[in-house]
């Protein structure tokens, strides 16, 4: 809570320590990051050992708890880690707080919706709807 | 981002139906759409070390000019033959 323009520069910021919140996105980051790892080199290594990446063969994989339970973590963490990065980087280089939480408001957006169309596929193809 | 996109754009092409999962296959085997990918292979990788480099100076460790430098130089051969590999198997699996 500001003080006002009248008073000293001190007295602005006596008492106004540390919220203790800062590390939190950055925090969030190195988390979604190490689960990457994993989610990311099990994703890669799942597309590479598949006999063939027809349709058959993949709905099958997908079919499977073994598939579809870490393709949805994956999806999940890898929209939120791909947020998280994009709005870093906005918060770097548009310093105007209007344009800035604008950029901001759209980007969360297009990750939600990415999101959650890949999760309905994957419902889908899980469920078998074919 | 282009990741995202493809993944997102596979899983419903493939939800879909066997008409969309084979434009989406024709477009991926197109040469066009196969420099996408090797791309994207190559940016997944690259940013795997990278991150994996700056996982480990975030412990503050790693700094001394000439370290810095080696793992910095180390992540791009790393990213580089892992692709090559990657790909060594891809191609080697459809054949």
């Amino acid at each position: 809570m500001s003080r006002g323009e009248s008073s000293t520069p001190l007295a602005k910021v006596r008492g106004l320590g540390s919220a203790h919140h800062g590390g939190h996105h950055w925090l969030e980051e190195r988390f979604t990051s190490v689960a990457l790892i994993f989610l990311s080199l099990w994703l890669l290594f799942s597309l590479v050992m598949l006999p063939a990446l027809d349709r058959g063969t993949v709905g099958e994989w997908l079919g499977s708890a073994w598939g579809a339970i870490p393709m949805a973590l994956f999806i999940v963490t890898a929209f939120k880690h791909g947020l998280d990065g994009l709005k870093v980087a906005v918060d770097d280089y548009v310093h105007d707080d209007g344009t800035r939480i604008g950029i901001h408001f759209f980007l969360t957006m297009a990750a939600i919706a990415g999101a959650a169309v890949s999760l309905f596929a994957l419902a889908k193809i899980a469920f078998g709807a074919n | 981002m282009v990741g995202l996109a493809v993944l997102a754009w596979w899983l419903a092409a493939l939800a879909a139906g066997e008409e969309a999962y084979a434009q989406f296959s024709a477009v991926a085997q197109h040469w066009t759409g196969m420099i996408v990918l090797v791309g994207l292979t190559w940016a997944f990788w690259q940013h795997l070390f990278s991150g994996l480099r700056h996982l480990v100076l975030d412990t503050g460790s790693g700094y001394e000019l000439r370290v810095n430098r080696f793992w910095a130089v180390m992540t791009l051969v790393f990213s580089l033959f892992a692709t090559a590999l990657t790909w060594f198997y891809l191609v080697g699996v459809g054949q």
